[in-house]
């Protein structure tokens, strides 16, 4: 693929002037250290007499261990020690599972225990004095398999022939229908009832450049590990942990500083770090492991394979779409680890972005022999939102209606906001239509046709697609009562610390795990307007550990959620601490608080400038010269928030609730070309439109747009993990996995406007996953180019060359998959 | 079995300072930068050498130091990221990418700005197209490239 030459535009339309650095693109503070090399990755972090671990990894997807002999690896000078899946389970107890049954009876270990279900399943791991020594060894632990019959697709995973988890007895992990408003009705009033046979949402994932692993250190005589790390979720990693090791929560320490990007595909590192945590014990010395690339892609996370069995669309004779029912089949690989959430998560966005009220998901999950799954990008939203997308544009082309008319007429409407769906979620704010306006003018939607004209006379078919996609965010750990009503999660929280030092330094820890999304500067840019201050002299710390007091149960930085709950702890925090200052001050003074106020870094009166005590001041006051302080009061300058947001209770009847709080939008529009005689497709005009309320930093938001936007142009375009009949991934480099490169992404245009959260503590609503628009918008745009030549269907949300040959060539085979019955 | 048996001397200038040691004939320039030297603003993201984070100039070309090894570069002069901002002053470049944003999780950076880098010194006002051409060898999973191509565009401006 070429570039285009369309210079970018922003059409930046604020609708909320903001004063202070809150709405400013101030500059990120964590820059300097990155453009330089001295940020510090887990994989910087040294010590002394630490052993490299290598994981011995099962080649079979499926197979019993017969035997593990690792006597010549520990033979080889240089090896620390080795430890196998039977050493394992006498030392751990399996990580709990959060389904029902027939999830629940699965036994899931840190390391393969009797047998293995995946390529790439680790079986036992080497510790040695280097990292080649490491992998030297690893090659000299000899282990004898049985290889047994392989599953690697859901719907053959769903007879039962092979089945992977014996304990549990079927592949089913999780099962049930989602039925909201009345279905069956509205398919019986419908004009037109619209069905799909199948559609396929495919397998990959985000692949951060920087792989997982730690630097655990164990002391022997607290009981304590500290894990160097980047989970990007450790309040629930260690949930995870501390049972299986049979420790408390306490003796985890979990340590971050720079992180390589994670978007949700380190959640669930559990298994590897236990290992770690068992070594370190064992061995007595501190133990690193850092993934291999070709590791991450056969055996951490994919994201959530889903098929969509048997839609039926309601659509009245004026293009109003008033409901749909489907059968969802997830694959979640081999073991069920963070799902079965992934079945509930999709129902933040149950009507995605329309006002239809009848909807039935019957949903299953299976396992089958392929790597398992993680949270990827848009988790379960985005296949759900896709399957929205793909059933707008179906019904479109089956009922000759304009794809930009027909959203706008189904579209929930600016003025329904705050909207509930059917099945009791909120949508906050927004106005989908006018970010659809934005993003057709972008891409110069009033001259497409002389496009498409021009196009076809250079062999070409011009097509226009659009995603219009949610971004769900904060989100409420009931849903996982809807799965499963034993489970005893609910809420969600997220802690901050601010605090005024002793020569004025202004000091503030997060419980979140930034992995590239700014927190340092945005945090720095709240404290700064609420205290009275430049966001300079905010010293926000790296990363996250536990140590700083600053985390919760749910701390992490996941499910686009920092604007709302990080920000929100900050934010209360700041507001401690401001009140504070000004109490102290206006004692100092002997004047009323309401006389004091913060600037500049100084505590003044306001009608006198002048008289004003340095940020300094009150820290040294209370740090070091508090004697003359009444004795009734007893400041801290050093205050923790927990920001919890209200949600209140999920209703597991009916399945209904507020499952998250702000819904971010994003409409797409692009503009793709396919050549006539080779299906290579060619993104020409490309413009994604984010409407997140309000934007702390418009410039980190807009980086957050491109990011996502080019994440699901490499999955709709070149991304997949693709397996061969006997469960082998073909695709476990970045030889055969292709990443977009520089020359692959089109030039992105990009606009936002802002419908302030009214439940968010800043108006702002999390954004960083972006609910896969360019999926939902280049099969749009694929379907409209291949109208002309067959009219196929867009069935599947890989799209690469050699498929879009395929629908070329033989439109009907794809055709036969739709059905219109009409009154 | 490939126990590493044997190790030569090597001599290197990274960065302005002469480097003399015993090193594996194993072991990987990255790994030598990164473990031997301490230098690790050098990255490692994949094991084919496709990502580029491991980007160095050696002799004055960008090279992926994870597909050389380390006596392989024996005599020779080795710049890496941290050799850039003489005294702490950025270059040009790398407050460019602040400026423009083209960095996030900062992990392709080092092996982005070497490239760049590079590309600079050869071309100094380069096309989007070039700098696109340029940095094809370099990974990046954040920002799907468009406000690097824009610092480099922009770098390469105000020269």
């Amino acid at each position: 693929m070429t570039t285009t030459t369309a210079p970018t535009t922003a059409t930046e339309q604020a609708t909320t002037l903001q004063k202070g650095y809150v709405g400013q693109s101030v500059p990120r503070k964590e820059d300097r250290r990155l453009v330089q090399g001295q940020g510090t990755f887990f994989d910087d972090v040294r010590r002394h007499g630490m052993g490299y671990v290598h994981f011995v990894r099962s080649p079979y997807a499926h197979a019993r261990i017969v035997s593990i002999d690792v006597s010549e690896a520990l033979a080889l000078e240089g090896v620390y020690g080795t430890i196998t899946g039977d050493e394992v389970a006498i030392h751990t107890d399996p990580f709990f599972e959060m389904s029902v049954e027939p999830g629940s009876r699965i036994k899931d270990y840190a390391l393969a225990v009797g047998k293995v279900r995946h390529m790439g399943e680790p079986v036992a791991a080497v510790c040695a004095a280097t990292r080649e020594l490491a992998r030297d060894a690893a090659d000299l632990v000899q282990v004898e398999y049985e290889p047994l019959d392989v599953v690697v697709d859901g719907e053959e995973a769903l007879k039962d022939e092979v089945v992977l988890h014996d304990d549990a007895g079927s592949n089913v992990v999780w099962q049930g229908v989602f039925d909201w408003g009345d279905v069956d009705q509205a398919l019986a009033e419908a004009d037109h009832v619209v069905k799909i046979k199948k559609l396929h949402f495919h397998r990959f994932s985000s692949t951060p450049l920087e792989c997982a692993g730690a630097l655990v250190e164990y002391d022997k005589g607290t009981g304590e590990w500290t894990i160097h790390c980047n989970h990007q979720m450790p309040g629930v990693g260690a949930i995870w942990m501390a049972p299986a090791l049979r420790t408390g929560i306490d003796r985890l320490r979990f340590v971050t500083q720079d992180i390589g990007g994670a978007f949700g595909n380190k959640i669930c590192l559990h298994p590897q770090f236990v290992v770690l945590c068992l070594l370190a014990r064992k061995l007595g010395r501190p133990v690193q492991w850092t993934e291999w690339r070709t590791d991450q892609h056969t055996a951490n996370a994919h994201g959530n394979e889903r098929t969509f069995l048997d839609v039926e669309v309601a659509v009245r004779s004026d293009g109003t779409m008033t409901g749909f029912k489907v059968k969802a089949l997830d694959d979640c690989g081999a073991f069920p680890r963070y799902e079965p959430l992934g079945c509930i998560i999709w129902a933040q966005v149950t009507p995605g972005c329309y006002a239809w009220r009848n909807i039935r998901v019957d949903f299953t999950q299976v396992c089958t022999n392929k790597s398992p799954v993680s949270p990827n990008r848009g988790y379960s939203r985005m296949q759900h939102l896709w399957l929205t997308e793909r059933i707008v544009d179906i019904v479109a082309a089956e009922l000759g209606l304009d794809p930009v008319e027909v959203r706008k007429k189904n579209y929930v409407k600016a003025e329904q906001m705050p909207y509930e769906t059917p099945n009791g979620c909120v949508y906050d704010s927004g106005d989908y239509a006018r970010c659809l306006d934005l993003a057709l003018e972008l891409i110069g939607h009033d001259t497409i046709e002389e496009r498409r004209a021009e196009a076809k006379g250079r062999g070409k078919l011009l097509g226009l697609g659009i995603g219009s996609t949610l971004d769900s965010g904060t989100n409420n750990f009931g849903q996982s009562q809807l799965l499963n009503p034993e489970l005893q999660f609910s809420g969600n929280n997220e802690a901050a610390t601010v605090k005024l030092d002793i020569f004025g330094e202004v000091v503030v820890t997060l419980g979140t795990v930034p992995q590239g999304q700014g927190h340092e500067t945005t945090a720095a840019q709240v404290v700064a307007d609420i205290i009275g201050c430049t966001p300079d002299q905010v010293n926000v710390r790296r990363g996250h550990d536990t140590w700083f007091n600053s985390s919760a149960g749910f701390s992490g930085t996941y499910a686009s959620q920092f604007a709302f709950t990080g920000l929100g702890a900050v934010k209360g925090a700041a507001e401690l601490l401001r009140d504070e200052m000004i109490k102290l001050a206006s004692i100092v003074f002997g004047v009323p608080e309401d006389a004091v106020e913060l600037a500049d870094a100084q505590a003044r009166l306001k009608e006198n400038h002048e008289a004003a005590i340095p940020f300094m001041g009150l820290g040294a006051i209370v740090n070091a010269n508090n004697a003359f302080l009444p004795p009734d009061f007893n400041p801290t300058l050093n205050h923790r928030y927990v920001c919890r947001p209200i949600f209140g209770v999920v209703d597991k009847e009916a399945k209904k609730g507020k499952l998250t709080l702000t819904y971010a939008t994003q409409i797409h529009a692009c503009v793709v070309e396919i050549d006539e005689e080779t299906g290579e497709v060619e993104i020409v005009d490309y413009a994604a439109v984010d409407d997140c309320g309000i934007r702390i930093n418009p410039q980190i938001v807009e980086g957050q747009v491109h990011g996502a936007t080019a994440h699901a142009i490499g999955a709709v375009l070149h991304e997949t993990f693709a397996y061969d009949e006997d469960g082998t991934l073909l695709t476990s480099n970045f030889y055969d996995y292709h990443v977009p490169h520089a020359l692959d992404m089109p030039t992105l245009k990009t606009g936002a406007i802002e419908s302030p959260s009214p439940v968010a503590p800043l108006g702002a609503k999390g954004m960083g996953e972006g609910g896969g628009g360019g999926i939902h918008c280049v099969c749009s745009a694929i379907q409209d180019a291949l109208r002309p030549a067959g009219g196929a269907i867009v069935y599947d949300s890989h799209n690469p060359n050699h498929r879009v040959w395929e629908m070329l060539r033989d439109p009907e085979a794809t055709r036969a998959n739709v059905e219109v019955v009409s009154k | 079995m490939s126990e590493p048996t044997s190790s030569r001397a090597v001599s290197v200038e990274v960065n302005g300072e002469t480097y003399e040691l015993e090193v594996p004939a194993r072991r990987l320039l990255v790994h030598f930068l990164r473990d031997d030297l301490g230098l690790t603003g050098t990255h490692v993201g994949c094991d084919t050498g496709n990502c580029g984070a491991c980007t160095v100039h050696l002799d004055g070309l960008a090279i992926k130091s994870c597909m050389m090894l380390a006596v392989q570069a024996d005599g020779a002069r080795l710049t890496t990221v941290e050799g850039l901002a003489a005294d702490g002053e950025l270059t040009a470049l790398q407050q460019s990418f602040s400026d423009h944003h083209a960095l996030q999780c900062g992990y392709c950076t080092p092996g982005m700005l070497m490239s760049a880098t590079a590309l600079l010194a050869q071309n100094p006002h380069p096309s989007e197209d070039e700098v696109r051409v340029a940095l094809q060898g370099n990974i990046c999973r954040c920002t799907g490239y468009v406000n690097i191509v824009d610092a480099v565009v922009a770098a390469g401006e105000t020269r």
